[in-house]
């Protein structure tokens, strides 16, 4: 170095002022922690997982319950002359077309939309689930089989897939049918979650010293594997649910759902789009009703989608 | 080397860093990172701050030109640059600063360029921004000429490729390009080359430090490894916990640290005791490091990793013990699949590797990624089966072993991973964790393996209290603890230990190295150590495979490695060591 | 690049027939006449019902009627609507109005949903953001229909901003209605999308080394933040792209729009089930082109797909 620069000096800090700490000491907090102690910390706290939490008991509360909410049956004497009637006594919302109580059948239509929610999501995350699971941990020639057909599966928009199954099955159209097309289609979505999650996961070096004690593949899958990937199905599933609802009220908007004897939001809003000029209170209730079921299932997902990243709860 | 003053103690500091307060916003309020440093950088000087992850040593080089993440806040100080202060700077006013007057070369070149540009994109828009050539022809010629100097003697050819078309060295050399294509004051170097292999990290700091010199640029070096620093910096400065504990020159610090906790780090630094322990064992003051004055004190109890070597080298038995793994051969081949047609091949990760590891002994296995290292190791482990060769377990070969006779082979073999943050399954608490290979073997009922787990924990120095804890309550080092009491449950007789200690701070990494070779001497255990690091062998293992492109190319007792290698390879391995270059000899 | 493209068209041959079977398979391997059964409860003429027989050729064992069923759509035979005019003849008609439709809500889509994305990621928790966020959770959680009849009686009926129904030879400002109708689904989506691609982008270590070069934001924000996060949202888009063909379905045939959605909207509705099988086809393999075209957008993206080493 150069001569002229000034020679510098050993600073040395006081102890006092910079103590050791016993090197890697175990500090462990109070409260337990692991992902999902961790999430569920962070969703207790957030208003919008209470909201959705409040209006998704209270539309499985409508739905097993309907006669709670109101007295008025939803099909009986419905009486022409009421013909998209206004409001009046008991009849809160007023009357559709064929002289019907809009908030009665609205009541009534709840657990066809959340029937038709819960069974598509069942199918969806087991099949998707199966496939993904199997096509993401085993790999090879069962991978290539398995994804190809949620390829295929995956090419055919779920509700145009719905349309045409519909079509055919147009002597059999309920809740049960309905549920199985649009299920049969709508997999591929979880599966591809999962299998990338799977593929992220079983690389892991836990999954690596699991192996090596001698726990069998089938139950690494089980109890390291799939407990860790599972994450992101749960927000998927959840999302889907609301999704579900509205493929069922567009399968019965466009007149291949659910038959018009039975009751379901969406075939009230078909019923009602023609007098959209005159009534549209018979419009825009089951639309509200719909829409707010839907947006709480998805605001769920959200709020667990956060929940569950961690770096994403670390930002905040 | 030019001298821009004019008179003797004129020179005014380049950089003076007086009280610097730098404080992360999150939801409680204020933390702070950096707690009061001051420090001087002379023209042309290169000063290295060093100090373990969290200590502050990034985040003191970040807020000079402004780059902390989001939530970071100068909170009180100044930082003055050639006079002016940086805190009160604009944000337009700081963008001529950053590549203009200081470059930056960040830590890890696989992430730091971006994916969808060409290398020469990314240079040329470096040019630009800073005025230094305009003109489609003059900006791209002047991309080739830093790149050139940069190292990349076919720049002109490679400025159209894309970044994953480059190797770890060589998008770290375009970095190091950048950083300096403006010939600045002054560099910021953040750890640039911890990400790479030894070999490589030594040319390119080789290359770095006579650019650097021939430009006359200062060099404000961030590392976390003291023997690199007192290698590469006049000045050494020591963080801890936010702040400064030592600081002055290199060669100062290194012989003679006041500081309890500077102490800890020169005694634990793996590359400063390995050359340390070369002169304890020949005396011999041609080493660069030999005469140093060497007082272990309290504070470094349990951390000397010299007090560690001589008490293994004490307890080493004089009789040959038989071989616990016997290699022979060993060979695996992987098919590639080729892209497009023909392009299929093969690699062979591992060609015809034989060695013998005795019982009771620790065995490195050592080598540069792709080396074939970890192939071997998990051949050894039967987690992937051998195209040919075999593996020789207390004399029964085990390749051919499946089901019931596998799984009695695993009971006697296990292994311990590198990630510790990967190490562990985050959704099983600690004692389900250690208990798990005792379920699966069927050992005992469920209080017994409790009593075992509590047992295991005692072990491995962690609190009995952790069994019902979860994984991410616990540092890297201490999940690394977890990690050796699973493997240590079954009462295992070898251990593979799969670069366990390579992902944790020095003091953590002399801890746990301490606790393996505890651990050995009372279990009698035999371990396969598998490193990329030469100086960590040198403090544990007794014999050493050197390993490169798949083969061993030496191997011999460890102190035959260290004090008289036969192969270039290992030479250049053993010359990559950082420290080799520090002559302080008197 | 060429390797690449010439991957990705041999990998959609499997997909392409593994749909088509499919559809197929839905609709004839069902036990019965599946010809009756498509037609529900409305009893179809004889001579159209034989004609239909022989359109696909129910009289050949089930994989013999595939194949020839494929080799028809191959050669642009997609059979013959419950009218009796060939579907050929009717996309010929009716496809550009779709087009026309589809890409004014693409641009609106892409436009603004990657925009307020890109401002509502680069302002992460400021109102702007809070807003944007809570504003497409709504409509994210709509039904198209419902979108359509809002629109329909707000700016239609009480504003009277624009016609409820799109009229003759469907004119650009007739559509733009729609358009906003049919982009608002995934219009919101790809708001969110981009938000967290940018968000996760900016984070990145190339963002800031590319500041410490020196450049400014205003440079860094488009050319490395934007450009970036723009390969996860292109991927979106063709998923995307079939909720548009639903949607596209639903708006044309609320607004009577005379598009290829407004046909198969009325073939629904009217329980033509052969005209639905046919043009549900169709969009099929509209989507599974599009699906291709964005998988090679997608290498031009990203040099890392496009350079396979």
């Amino acid at each position: 170095m150069s001569s002229n620069q000034p020679a510098p000096t050993h600073y040395v800090a006081p102890l006092e002022e910079t103590p050791l700490v016993a090197v890697d000491a175990v500090n462990v907090g109070e409260r337990k922690s692991n992902l999902w102690i961790d999430a569920w910390r962070d969703m207790r706290r957030r208003p919008m997982f209470w909201i959705s939490a409040v209006i998704i008991i209270l539309v499985i509360i409508v739905a097993l319950f309907p006669t709670l909410f109101t007295s008025v049956p939803p099909n009986d004497d419905c009486q022409l002359s009421n013909s998209n009637g206004g409001p009046s006594g008991e009849h809160l919302l007023g009357f559709t077309k064929q002289g019907c109580d809009v908030f009665s059948r609205l009541i009534h239509g709840t657990s066809t939309s959340l029937t038709v929610g819960i069974i598509v999501t069942i199918l969806t995350t087991v099949l998707g689930i199966l496939f993904g699971a199997f096509a993401g941990f085993y790999g090879g020639w069962l991978d290539a089989i398995l994804s190809r057909a949620g390829d295929i599966f995956f090419s055919i928009p779920y509700i145009l897939a719905a349309v045409v199954i519909m079509s055919v099955f147009s002597a059999y159209r309920n809740v049960f049918v309905i549920s199985l097309a649009i299920g049969i289609f709508a997999w591929p979505a979880t599966a591809r979650v999962l299998r990338a999650e799977i593929l992220r996961v079983k690389n892991a070096d836990y999954v690596m010293a699991a192996r090596a004690t001698g726990v069998s593949n089938f139950r690494i899958l089980l109890r390291h594997v799939l407990p860790n990937a599972i994450a992101p199905v749960i927000v998927v599933t959840t999302i889907s649910l609301g999704a579900a609802i509205v493929a069922e009220a567009t399968l019965s908007f466009l007149g291949v759902g659910l038959p018009n004897s039975t009751m379901s939001w969406g075939n009230d809003i078909s019923a009602a789009q023609v007098d959209l000029r005159t009534a549209p209170q018979t419009l825009i209730y089951p639309s509200l009703a719909l829409s707010i079921t839907v947006l709480a299932f998805i605001m769920m997902g959200e709020v667990i989608r956060d929940a569950l990243d961690p770096k994403a709860r670390a930002q905040r | 080397m030019s001298d821009p003053t004019t008179t003797a103690g004129a020179v005014r500091p380049l950089l003076e860093i007086k009280n610097l307060e730098v404080g992360f916003q999150t939801t409680d309020g204020i933390v702070p990172a950096v707690r009061g440093v001051d420090l001087t950088l002379m023209p042309g000087q290169t000063l290295a701050i060093v100090g373990e992850s969290g200590s502050g040593k990034s985040t003191t080089a970040h807020a000079i030109i402004n780059l902390l993440p989001g939530p970071g806040r100068i909170t009180g100080g100044s930082i003055l640059f050639d006079g002016e202060d940086l805190t009160k700077y604009s944000p337009k006013k700081m963008e001529e600063v950053r590549g203009r007057q200081i470059g930056f070369v960040p830590q890890d070149p696989m992430s730091n360029l971006n994916p969808v540009w060409s290398v020469g994109f990314q240079v040329e828009e470096t040019i630009r921004a800073n005025g230094i050539a305009s003109g489609r022809k003059e900006v791209r010629a002047h991309a080739i000429q830093v790149l050139k100097e940069a190292g990349l003697a076919d720049a002109d050819k490679r400025l159209k490729q894309f970044p994953h078309q480059f190797s770890g060295g060589m998008r770290q050399r375009v970095l190091i390009g950048i950083g300096l294509s403006s010939r600045p004051k002054l560099l910021i170097a953040d750890e640039p080359t911890s990400a790479l292999d030894v070999t490589v990290q030594r040319r390119i700091l080789d290359h770095l430090e006579t650019l650097t010199r021939d430009i006359g640029t200062a060099v404000l070096f961030i590392t976390h490894d003291l023997g690199l620093a007192a290698e590469r910096a006049e000045q050494l400065v020591v963080m801890y916990k936010g702040k400064i504990v030592e600081a002055g020159p290199s060669k100062d610090i290194l012989q003679n640290p006041v500081h309890p906790y500077t102490q800890r780090l020169v005694a634990a630094a793996p590359s400063l005791a390995s050359r340390r322990i070369i002169s304890a064992t020949q005396q011999s003051a041609t080493h660069s490091l030999g005469d140093l004055a060497y007082a272990p004190t309290t504070v470094t109890d349990g951390l000397d990793l010299i007090a560690a070597a001589e008490e293994r080298i004490e307890h080493q038995p004089a009789v040959k013990r038989p071989d616990a793994i016997v290699v022979k051969d060993l060979t695996k081949v992987y098919k590639i699949r080729g892209q497009g047609k023909g392009s299929s091949g093969e690699l062979i990760a591992s060609d015809k590797v034989s060695f013998a590891v005795e019982k009771g002994t620790t065995t490195a296995l050592v080598g540069e990624s792709g080396s074939g290292k970890s192939t071997v190791a998990k051949m050894i482990l039967r987690l992937e089966d051998p195209t040919s060769g075999s593996i020789l377990i207390d004399g029964e070969d085990v390749a051919p072993l499946k089901g019931r006779a596998l799984l009695s082979l695993r009971r006697r073999m296990q292994p311990v991973f590198q990630d510790p943050y990967g190490s562990l399954d985050p959704l099983r608490n600690i004692g389900n964790t250690i208990a798990e290979p005792l379920q699966v073997h069927k050992v005992g009922d469920r209080t017994e393996r409790r009593d075992r787990v509590l047992e295991l924990l005692d072990q491995v120095a962690l609190p009995q209290s952790l069994i019902t804890r979860y994984p991410n309550e616990l540092s890297g080092g201490q999940r690394q603890r977890v990690a050796i009491a699973r493997a240590l449950a079954l009462k295992p007789d070898i251990v593979v230990l799969d670069e366990a200690v390579s992902a944790l701070d020095v003091l953590v990494q002399a801890q746990i190295l301490k606790l393996l070779a505890d651990l050995q001497s009372e279990l009698e255990l035999t371990y396969l150590f598998i490193t990329h690091d030469l100086a960590v062998v040198r403090v544990i293992a007794d014999n050493v495979c050197v390993m490169q492109k798949g083969r061993i190319v030496e191997a011999a007792t460890t102190d035959q490695v260290f004090d008289s290698p036969q192969e270039q390879y290992t030479k250049e391995l053993l010359n990559a060591i950082p420290g080799a270059g520090i002559t302080l000899g008197v | 690049m060429a390797g690449y493209i010439l991957r990705r068209l041999l990998q959609a041959i499997p997909v392409l027939l593994g749909t088509t079977f499919l559809i197929y398979f839905m609709v004839f391997a069902m036990p019965g006449d599946p010809l009756l059964a498509l037609f529900g409860d409305k009893t179809p003429n004889p001579a159209l019902l034989e004609q239909l027989r022989q359109q696909y050729h129910l009289d050949q064992p089930f994989i013999v009627q595939y194949f020839l069923y494929l080799g028809g759509i191959f050669r642009g035979d997609f059979g013959t609507s419950f009218s009796g005019e060939p579907v050929a003849d009717i996309l010929a008609r009716t496809f550009p109005v779709t087009i026309r439709l589809a890409i004014m809500a693409l641009i609106i889509e892409f436009v603004g949903g990657v925009l307020i994305g890109l401002v509502s990621g680069l302002r992460k928790g400021k109102l702007f953001d809070a807003s944007a966020l809570v504003v497409s959770l709504i409509f994210i959680s709509l039904p198209i229909f419902v979108i359509a009849f809002v629109a329909q009686f707000i700016f239609g009926i009480q504003l009277g901003w624009a016609r409820t129904t799109v009229s003759t030879g469907a004119p650009i400002q007739d559509l733009i209605l729609p358009a906003f109708v049919l982009a608002s689904i995934t219009f919101a989506q790809l708001i969110r999308l981009t938000r967290a691609s940018v968000i996760e982008t900016q984070s990145l270590d190339f963002v800031r080394t590319a500041y410490s070069k020196g450049l400014s934001r205003r440079r860094i924000i488009p050319v490395h933040i934007l450009r970036n996060s723009l390969i996860p949202v292109v991927t979106y888009a063709a998923t995307d792209f079939g909720v548009l063909l639903v949607g596209a379905t639903v708006t044309e045939g609320i607004f009577n729009v005379p598009g290829v959605g407004r046909t198969l909207y009325q073939a629904i509705i009217r329980g033509e089930g052969p005209t639905v099988v046919s043009f549900v086809t169709v969009m099929v393999l509209i989507y599974l082109v599009v699906n291709l075209v964005v998988d090679l957008l997608y290498g031009l993206l990203d040099p890392r797909i496009r350079y396979v080493k």
